[in-house]
């Protein structure tokens, strides 16, 4: 090993050195690590906001999914309502009409009855007075003759037996 | 034919890089004196320091770029350029200035009167630069030096011109700032945060950053063979000895109240600090140790390897082994090239780890 005069290299060395490391640290070390770190921090922070946007979507598309569930469920119950409603009102309408042709009916019966009564009352008079008219002619017409109104007393014995 | 003129062109290139080696092969002063290839003095004269900066020869002269020698004598401050020594590495051209004489031998300065050859050769290998009372202080420009100033350089116009055009652009990087920008990111989501922690690391960032391309273009510029690079500056132990004391001095200084009290009150029973205390004190010293001689290793091995795997054509002196050197330097350059971002990484990865054991939290 040959060393050629230690003191010279060991005090360029340091100073060289020192010096370098005064130099680089000022104008290349901190400017270049401060640009660079800036820019991790930028870029981490823009990855955070797009992440973040994208769990805002996804809520929204999560609320969107939402709202259309509701509006379907409520139409859901809507139409069903209204078919109940539906149903019910034929319903109904099949029992009212059902009464009224009951209650019609009932009249109409009630009507026909008192009709009837009415008409076999006026029969019955009718006839009555047709009967007496009848007999009063009758007995005009056959009561003058003897031997007749005795013939006619017997048919009308007769017939009294028959019955 | 194209290809067969690329092959040529890449061969004529590579004998014009290995020009340079061819003349310090034949350098008389780097030789033995019988003119005889000496592979040892052409590695140290590629891997080790010097005061100019040698870009080729040409017929024999080396052209070279003087660096200034910086000398701290008796006389105070002494600055002149080196070319003044004739490229002399013997001792025996003497440069007269400030009134001292001075002769420089195998790249060590010394004072003219004072330079004793048999005294630095016996000395051993570790203690010829220690030979205080012969040379004066020296804080010359060497060429490791002028290396680390470029790098410097570079560093600073890559990164300032990146960091502006982070003011610009707001968006995505794009250009320098986008090739740039997944390194500091892994500097600090691979190294940084994980072994010091989300809340602390930001402190140490500038530090890990520095370090890691400061090393790995001083790697990088150390694999490039020829002028201006090619300076082997991770590879010399100086260099990783400042970058691992200064990771050291910010660990011990980082350290909190449970760091301390690990190594000095460690959670074992009494009867052993003895021997604990002193074991975590010694561990606190082997880390940046390591770090040290592990990225001064692992360049000084590239370099040797590719360097060896050159010097085989001057060995064999033919240039039908060329081939051989050729594919096996490309491949050795290419691992290199791995091993250059590899090691400056694992250096920054242990400084971090090691600030993150001074820092950590105990619950």
């Amino acid at each position: 090993m040959n060393i050629v005069a230690p003191e010279s290299l060991i005090f360029w060395t340091t100073i060289i050195f020192l010096l370098l490391l005064f130099l680089l640290r000022k104008f290349a070390w901190k400017p270049i690590l401060g640009a660079v770190r800036s820019r991790e921090t930028s870029i981490n922070d823009a990855l955070e906001a797009a992440e973040k946007a994208k769990l805002e979507m996804q809520n929204m598309h999560a609320d969107n999914e939402k709202l259309l569930q509701e509006a379907r469920a409520e139409r859901e119950a809507m139409m069903k309502e209204a078919r109940e409603l539906k149903a019910k009102m034929i319903a109904d309408a099949k029992e009212d009409a059902k009464l009224e042709a009951d209650k019609m009916v009932a009249q109409a019966q009630a009507a026909i009855e008192s009709e009837k009564k009415a008409a076999i009352a006026e029969l019955k008079q009718q006839v009555a007075s047709l009967s007496l008219e009848i007999a009063e002619k009758v007995v005009k017409h056959e009561l003058s003759d003897s031997d007749k109104q005795m013939k006619l007393v017997n048919e009308m014995l007769g017939e009294a037996k028959l019955n | 034919m194209r290809l067969t003129q690329t092959l040529i062109g890449s061969l004529a290139l590579m004998f014009f890089l290995l020009m340079p080696l061819k003349g310090t092969a034949s350098d008389p002063n780097q030789n033995d004196g019988d003119g005889k290839f000496d592979p040892k003095e052409l590695i140290n004269s590629h891997v080790w320091d010097s005061h100019e900066f040698h870009i080729a020869d040409w017929s024999g002269h080396p052209i070279t770029l003087a660096l200034p020698v910086i000398l701290w004598t008796e006389n105070g401050l002494t600055i002149f350029p080196s070319s003044e020594f004739h490229h002399d590495n013997s001792g025996t051209t003497v440069v007269e200035a400030n009134g001292q004489e001075f002769v420089k031998y195998r790249e060590h300065i010394f004072y003219a009167d004072r330079f004793d050859k048999e005294k630095f050769e016996s000395a051993s290998t570790m203690g010829r630069p220690f030979l205080y009372e012969d040379r004066p202080l020296d804080f010359s420009i060497t060429k490791t030096v002028f290396s680390m100033i470029l790098v410097s350089l570079l560093l600073i116009l890559i990164f300032g011109f990146a960091a502006r055009s982070y003011k610009k652009n707001k968006k995505a990087p794009k250009g320098i700032s986008g090739l740039l920008e997944p390194v500091i990111l892994f500097v600090r989501d691979e190294i940084a945060v994980p072994n010091i922690g989300t809340h602390k690391y930001q402190k140490y960032m500038p530090l890990l950053l520095t370090i890691f391309f400061f090393i790995w273009l001083n790697n990088l510029i150390g694999l490039i063979p020829f002028f201006p690079f090619s300076g082997n500056v991770t590879g010399n132990i100086i260099f990783t000895l400042v970058m691992a004391v200064i990771v050291f001095i910010v660990t011990i200084f980082s350290g909190n109240k449970y760091y301390w009290k690990h190594i000095l009150a460690p959670n074992v029973p009494k009867a052993l600090y003895p021997i604990m205390i002193p074991i975590e004190i010694i561990g606190m010293f082997t880390k940046p140790f390591a770090l040290m001689v592990r990225l001064f290793a692992n360049i000084t091995a590239g370099h040797i390897i590719i360097l060896s795997l050159v010097g085989l054509i001057f060995i064999f002196e033919t240039a039908a082994i060329s081939p051989v050197s050729i594919a096996f330097v490309l491949f050795m350059s290419v691992l290199e090239l791995l091993v250059a971002a590899l090691q400056a990484y694992v250096f920054t990865l242990l400084a971090a780890l090691f600030i993150g054991q001074a820092v950590e939290e105990h619950h």
